[in-house]
Formats: C-alpha cells, sequence, structure tokens
C-alpha cells in the first residue's frame, strides 16, 4: 500500500468518506490558488470540520511521511496554497464557525475558514470590526490571512494581520494541539504567535483564531483627487505623510490603471486623470474636520485638476469600487497579466516608477500601477497576450525585474501577497545565505521534517540538525506546470 | 590573538548579574566586531547587558563568563523622515534618540537602551495607541550564539518576505544571541497632548472607549482611585475630545499627567509584576486588595508584591481573568523561592527554539522561561 492510500484509509476513518477526496476529476478544482499559472493535483484533499480533524490529518501525514499543504478560500496570489503533488491538502474553508465576537474584551474567537468581512460584519452590531482589508476580504479567509499576514488599503494607519491577532490555536507539523496568545496581550516566553503569523503554512495550521477588534471611527472622510500623472499624485502623497497626517489609506492608480477599473466597473472617476488618489481619513470628528481640510490643500497645491469628497457611504464605496476592483478590471483590457507585488520606500516612488515605464518599454509590455501609495506598495500589473508568442517571457522578465528594482531601493519583494510558490527564488536577493539559514532554525524548531507546505518561501531548505538523511527536495513544486 | 583576548578585560566588581558574577566583559563597537567576538567565545556562557537598567529582571544565570556590554553598539544610523523609519544601534538610550518632528514610541526605564527594550519587551501608557516593541520593530540584525549575523525584516513598513524573527527576539531576554541594529516605524510627533484625570472606577475605562475619542493612552491606579486619559492631536481637536471626555467621566483637563503615570509601582529592592488580562478583567483586577496601575486601554498592567503569597494572589487572580502575571523583578532573597514566569503554554516549542539558536545553552542560561 501507498503512503498516501494509508493516509486515505486513516482518513477515511477520522472524517468520514465524504471529506476526503482522491478522485483525480474532483482533486483537479483545488489544483492551484489565486496564482493560477501554477497548477499541481495533489494526492488527497482533506476537509476536517474541526481541531481534532485537523490534528489527524496532520498525525496521518507524520506517520507516512507525506508532506501537507493547508488552504483556506486558495485566494493567494503567491502560489502559498499551491498544493503538493504528492501530499495532503488540508481545506478549511469548512471551519467557518464565529466562536464569539466579545466587544467587552475587543476581541473575536473565530475558525480558519471564516471570511474575513464576516468578521466585520459580526462585529458592527457592536460598534467594531476588523481593520486588515484586504481586497479579497468578501472571499478570502482569516487562516489564510494569518498565514500570509495579509495586509490591505487601510494598514497604513491600523498595521497588518500580525498586528490584530493575540491569539491562536495550531495544529503543529507533529500533529499537536497548542496555543500561543490568547485575548490576553505579551503572553510569556518567546512570541511564537508573532513567528507563525506570516509563515504561510509552513509551521502548522491555525485552526482558531483570536482577533482584535476596532473600535468604529466617529468619523470617515473619503477623497478622490485627479491628477495629470503619478509625479504629481506622489508629490501630494510627500507632502501629506510630510504634514503628520497619518490618514486610514492613500491608495494610487495611474491612467492604464484607472481605463481598466472604467471599463469593468463603470467608477466614474474624472476624466482626463493621469493618475489619482484615494486618500481616506478616519478618527475623532474633532480632529478628522480639520485635517482632511489641510489634505484637500496639499493635493490642491500639488496639481490636482479635480477633487471630489464623499458625500456618503454611497459615494464612498463607489471611490473604493474602482481601486478594491482594480486587478480583475485589467482582464478588460488586456487578455492575460501579471499581478506583481513589491515594495520601496515611499519617498522613491517618482524614481521607481519612473524605471517601471522604462522596463515595461524596453520589454514591450504595459504596466498598470496601482498601489497603496503612503507605504510604498506597489502592484504593477503587467499586461501581455499569452496568445503572442514569446510575450508572455517578456511580461514574466519585466515582473522580474520590477522586483529587482524594489529591491534596489531597499524595499521588499513582497508586501502583502507572500512568497509562497512564485518568489522563493527571489529571498536569496533580498537576504543573505544566513539570514536564510536563522529563518529556518525556526522552521526546524516546529517541523524538522519539513512536511508542512514544502518549497514554499525558502529555495533551499535546510537540514535540520538531530534529522541528517531525510532531506527532502530543493524545490519540491518543480513538478508544477507553469504557464 | 582572538577577538575575545582582544575586546575581553576582566570583569570588575558591578559586572554582576542578579547576583552571579562575571569572569569576563567585552564592548564591540560594531555588528563586525560583535559577530567575531561572540564566534571566539564560544566555549563561555554569556549575558547581554545594554544601560543595566533592568539587569535584575528574570531569573539569575545559571553560569556567567562573559558580559557582552552594547553600549558602544550606539548611534542613529538613519532616519529617513519622509519614510517614517529609523535605524538605531542597539546600545542606543531611548533617551537619545532625537527625531525631530517624528517619535519613535517605547517606553523604558529612565536610560534604557534600544536593545534592552526590545530583548525586555517593555512599555508604557502609550501602546494603547501606537503599540509595543513587535509593532514598532520593522526589521533587525542579530549575531547567533554561534556568531553568525542574521537579519530579517527590512526597512520598509509593509514587508512580508520571510519569517519575522524581530518578533521572536523581542521579549527574549537575550536567550537568542545579540541584536546589534534595530530598523521601527515612526510616528509624526503629535501637535497637542492634553490629560483626563479623574477619580472614577476603571470599568469607566469601557466608557471612554465608547466615546470613540481616539485615546493615546488610558491608565488607572488603584492606589489613588484615580482613571487619567491622554489624548494626542491638532490643538483645537485635542481642545474639544479631552473636554467632552472631562464631562463624561467627571474629570478635569489636565496639561501633565498624574505623578504615578507610566511609572513602576514597586520600589528599587521590590518584587515588581507584570500582569495582563483581558480587558474586561481590568475593573476586578483594579477592584482587588492588592494595589496594581497600567493600562486599562490593554489589559496591561503593573504591581508591587510584597511575598510569594501575593504574587501567588495576583497570578491566581489573573489566570482565572483569563490572562497571565509574570515576576518582572525580585529581590535576591526571594529569587529562589518565587517562580518567576509561572505557567507557560507552548514551552515544548519554545525549547526546540532555543535548541536551534543556542544548542549549548549559552546566552542568558536559566534566565527566561521554563529554565531556557
Amino acid at each position: 500500500m501507498s503512503a498516501i492510500q494509508q493516509v486515505a484509509g486513516k482518513l477515511r476513518a477520522a472524517l468520514g468518506p465524504a471529506r476526503v477526496i482522491t478522485d483525480r476529476q474532483e482533486l483537479r478544482t483545488y489544483e492551484c490558488d489565486g496564482l493560477a499559472h501554477y497548477k499541481v493535483i495533489p494526492a488527497l484533499v482533506a476537509l476536517p470540520q474541526d481541531t481534532g480533524q485537523v490534528a489527524a490529518v496532520v498525525r496521518a501525514c507524520v506517520d507516512a511521511g507525506v508532506p501537507f499543504v493547508a488552504r483556506g478560500s486558495g485566494t493567494g496570489l503567491s502560489g502559498g496554497a499551491l498544493p503538493h503533488a504528492d501530499g495532503v491538502l488540508i481545506v478549511t474553508a469548512q471551519m467557518r464557525r464565529i466562536v464569539e465576537v466579545a466587544p467587552g474584551d475587543e476581541r473575536a474567537v473565530v475558525e480558519p475558514g471564516v471570511i474575513n468581512l464576516q468578521v466585520t460584519r459580526a462585529a458592527t452590531p457592536y460598534g467594531y470590526y476588523y481593520a486588515p482589508d484586504p481586497s479579497s476580504q468578501q472571499i478570502c479567509s482569516i487562516g489564510g490571512n494569518v498565514a500570509e499576514n495579509s495586509g490591505g488599503a487601510h494598514c497604513l494607519k491600523y498595521g497588518f494581520t500580525t498586528n490584530h491577532v493575540t491569539g491562536l490555536e495550531v495544529v503543529t507539523p507533529d500533529g499537536e494541539v497548542t496555543r500561543f496568545g490568547g485575548r490576553a496581550l505579551d503572553p510569556p516566553g518567546y512570541d511564537l504567535l508573532g513567528a507563525f503569523v506570516g509563515s504561510e503554512g509552513t509551521l502548522g495550521v491555525a485552526t482558531e483564531v483570536t482577533v482584535k477588534l476596532t473600535k468604529l471611527p466617529e468619523s470617515v472622510r473619503t477623497l478622490l483627487a485627479a491628477f495629470h500623472g503619478t509625479d504629481q499624485a506622489g508629490a501630494a502623497t510627500s507632502a501629506i505623510i510630510g504634514a503628520g497626517v497619518v490618514p486610514a489609506a492613500i491608495e494610487m492608480m495611474d491612467a492604464l490603471a484607472i481605463e481598466a477599473a472604467e471599463a469593468a466597473v463603470a467608477c466614474g472617476y474624472p476624466a482626463g486623470a493621469g493618475a489619482v488618489l484615494i486618500v481616506e481619513l478616519d478618527g475623532p470628528a474633532a480632529e478628522v474636520g480639520a485635517q482632511f481640510d489641510e489634505v484637500t490643500r496639499l493635493c490642491e497645491a500639488n496639481g490636482a485638476f479635480e477633487i471630489r469628497i464623499a458625500a456618503d457611504d454611497a459615494e464612498r464605496a463607489l471611490f473604493w469600487k474602482g481601486r478594491k476592483s482594480a486587478f480583475a478590471a485589467v482582464g478588460q483590457i488586456s487578455p492575460d497579466y501579471i499581478v506583481q507585488d513589491g515594495v520601496i520606500p515611499r519617498t522613491a516612488l517618482p524614481e521607481v516608477l519612473r524605471r517601471i515605464e522604462e522596463l515595461a518599454a524596453a520589454h514591450g509590455v504595459r504596466v498598470a500601477n496601482v498601489f497603496h501609495a503612503g507605504d510604498g506598495n506597489l502592484h504593477p500589473l503587467v499586461l501581455f497576450d499569452d496568445a503572442v508568442e514569446g510575450e508572455a517571457e517578456r511580461a514574466e522578465a519585466a515582473s522580474g525585474a520590477i522586483i529587482d528594482v524594489c529591491i534596489e531601493y531597499g524595499g521588499s519583494i513582497t508586501g502583502e501577497h507572500g512568497v509562497g510558490a512564485d518568489k522563493a527564488r527571489f529571498m536569496p536577493r533580498m537576504f543573505t545565505d544566513d539570514d536564510l539559514d536563522t529563518m529556518q532554525l525556526v522552521r526546524c524548531a516546529f517541523d524538522p521534517d519539513g512536511l508542512a507546505n514544502p518549497g514554499k518561501i525558502f529555495p533551499t531548505p535546510r537540514l535540520c540538525g538531530e534529522r541528517p538523511g531525510r532531506h527532502r527536495g530543493a524545490m519540491e513544486h518543480q513538478g508544477a506546470e507553469v504557464f | 590573538m582572538s577577538a575575545l583576548d582582544e575586546l575581553a578585560r576582566p570583569a570588575g566588581d558591578d559586572d554582576v548579574v542578579g547576583g552571579v558574577p562575571a569572569r569576563l566583559v567585552a564592548a564591540p563597537a560594531d555588528t563586525a566586531e560583535a559577530a567575531a567576538l561572540i564566534a571566539a567565545a564560544r566555549e563561555l556562557t554569556v549575558v547581554i547587558r545594554g544601560a543595566a537598567t533592568k539587569i535584575d529582571w528574570g531569573v539569575p544565570p545559571r553560569s556567567l563568563d562573559l558580559i557582552i556590554d552594547t553600549r558602544r553598539l550606539s548611534g542613529v544610523v538613519e532616519h529617513a523622515a519622509g519614510d517614517l523609519i529609523t535605524i538605531v544601534r542597539a546600545g542606543t538610550p531611548l533617551s537619545g534618540i532625537s527625531l525631530g518632528s517624528q517619535v519613535l514610541a517605547l517606553d523604558g526605564p529612565a536610560g534604557a537602551t534600544v536593545g534592552g527594550t526590545v530583548a525586555a519587551n517593555t512599555s508604557g501608557p502609550r501602546r494603547l495607541h501606537y503599540g509595543s516593541v513587535r509593532d514598532l520593530l520593522i526589521g533587525i540584525t542579530v549575531v547567533r550564539p554561534d556568531g553568525k549575523v542574521a537579519k530579517s525584516g527590512g526597512r520598509v513598513v509593509k514587508n512580508v518576505a520571510g519569517y519575522d524573527l524581530g518578533k521572536l527576539y523581542t521579549g527574549s531576554y537575550g536567550t537568542l544571541g545579540l541584536i546589534t541594529e534595530c530598523v521601527f516605524r515612526l510616528h509624526p510627533r503629535p501637535r497637542a497632548a492634553a490629560y483626563v484625570r479623574a477619580q472614577a472606577p476603571a470599568s469607566d475605562a469601557a466608557r471612554v472607549r465608547e466615546a470613540r475619542a481616539a485615546p493615546a493612552a488610558i491608565e488607572v491606579d488603584s492606589a489613588s482611585g484615580e482613571l487619567a486619559v491622554l489624548l494626542e492631536g491638532t490643538p483645537e481637536g485635542v481642545r474639544e475630545r479631552s473636554s467632552a471626555l472631562a464631562k463624561l467621566i467627571g474629570g478635569e483637563v489636565a496639561e501633565e499627567p498624574p505623578p504615578w503615570w507610566g511609572v513602576d509601582p514597586w520600589p528599587a529592592d521590590g518584587i515588581g509584576m507584570k500582569l495582563s488580562v483581558p480587558l474586561s478583567g481590568v475593573p476586578s483586577l483594579v477592584a482587588g486588595d492588592d494595589p496594581v496601575r497600567g493600562s486599562a486601554g490593554t489589559g496591561v498592567l503593573y504591581a508591587a508584591a510584597d511575598g510569594i503569597t501575593q504574587v501567588e494572589r495576583l497570578r491566581g487572580l489573573c489566570t482565572r481573568l483569563g490572562g497571565h502575571a509574570v515576576v518582572l523583578t525580585a529581590p535576591a532573597s526571594s529569587r529562589d523561592i518565587l517562580d518567576m514566569w509561572g505557567p507557560v503554554p507552548g514551552l515544548a516549542l519554545m525549547r526546540r527554539v532555543k535548541d536551534q539558536f543556542d544548542p549549548a545553552r549559552r546566552f542568558a542560561p536559566g534566565r527566561f522561561v521554563g529554565g531556557i
């Protein structure tokens, strides 16, 4: 009996046959996450319903020496939930219970399959919300957010998932159930919670998540400012930050991204804009009013030719609709595209945008820019037509070159999408061998056999000290079809 | 001659950690020198010392050959104001970092260094608004116990490339190696600030939160029965918000904080505790028999204890409320009988982390949880 058959037998007994998928056609549903050009059909999909079942799956994998990959909603954009061809895909989507909303503690306790936006919906009646808001918040899961340390437009002021998770229940890669933190802050000992959030499924599977709830602000003001070009919009952003204002969000879109958004959702942004900024301020009404006037003045002073101020929630939603749909919208103006995710020091924005323009021209592709301008997190969308010979390769090259520019300016290869399968090869450009080796000391402490999501984040797995000879292949996803 | 021979001097009378005298002291001047020193000191047990403001925190080391003094690892490497970040060497005193119109919102005892603040994970009243070390630290450079230099994070706030080792080193008490350089996110210095002070129960903190005034801190002090709120922002905004809050909780607006604000409640040679409970538990904690002081906005408070009975009573109360309590510092006479750290969930994994980073258990041996 093969290892996977052993696992399948155990899991049918533990989870029930309906929660164990081995049929090739059904398995195909899970062959990729949001990064659809990497595809691997897993050997088995398990659909556990509670922590005990997740632990049973992991233990069965450990006993058989079979790798496992956790997946939430499968919206990730770095191939973090790309399955392993000989492994088990643990889908947490059926664990979607909101265990408790505790406004008195400013916490909510949820299962990993709960959708991001549902946490906010559950908390709103109590005057609270869940601050991290990735653009995919209507479909992405909290478990996935924990794995990727997801951000969103409002993390400029409020921080990322890691700043909003205070407790985790985790099934570790040896199948044990353990807890890090809880509702109270600063638990004694190492901050393993901090190490776990953003570890992309390589340190175990989160089975319950305690998140901070944030008080809904008394006042929210949003403006949309249209500029002739990105230089002016960038200068306005610098002026706002320089004035000591910390907006909840500052988002920028360039002409091509605006064109795509108009084509997709008819957001009705000012005609002829070479760039738009969406600036949102929130907080006590007594502060927001004065700061909003200052932001308006700074946009005008830096060349905004039209400023619209959202009169109500509906208008605010319309401003955001164009921005939040921008990735998918690009599909309206280009048959294929690559979503890039890089970070630069915000002050380098004008120079880096020029470099991106040059790179696009040199590679013969178009690049639409959508980004979190406040914190320098760029999302260049590299447009191409796969039907044209060589264009996919040129787009891929341009996209990679953009990441090199981010590194050159002291930035990061990923601001919120994660390293996953897609960017492991870029890690050595940002980190030394010793840096990567040190990170993997943590991996070895949690997962000495390298069974948890192998092949992600690190281009070369470390041989964990006490287990010589059990070194797994360097490129675990090399069997992936890439197209 | 090895870097150890070059840099180390014989220890003096003051080179003692928790009653344990060191043999040698060395003060490297940069990361490379620190790495050479640590590589050459592979046979030695090591404790790292900054300004020694918290050197009596934690359990005394099981053994101590070498104190690594970080005070020559000093200075601001860079302050990129437009990017709202600074890069600082670990031995720099917090108070010696001047950032003009920006602030690094960290708190520690007077004179504390950046490295000590990170390693002991201290925080003050403003953590409600600004977060604590783990929220502000965006990049770190360390020397591992085997002498290898490693960094994680970077100089941009938004960054999810690789594991966040900064979080692992935050509050690690020097057990995983030497922190040499830190990158922090900064905040604009508020243009105005005011305190609202009231004789009010801790349960009024919930009313303050309901008011949506975005306070920077909400502090309580059970001995004085006071609740105090810090508001920061624009001059007009602070005026308006503070007078509304004063009305709400029946207090007065003041320019200065109350005398107990941010002050550790224990005497120099007393037992000092850090208590952490879910927010709903703060009123019971404050209403108990033991005087406590701290953040009613985050549930992190402090107490002085006069002996083991009081330590256990406070720890029991915090545990029942869903939190935990640790003894930060205790006089030499009580250390042997006190359980400084209390119960530690996840300890088995923590030991495995320690084993990976410091298999010979030479760095701060025994000072941390579970004898790590």
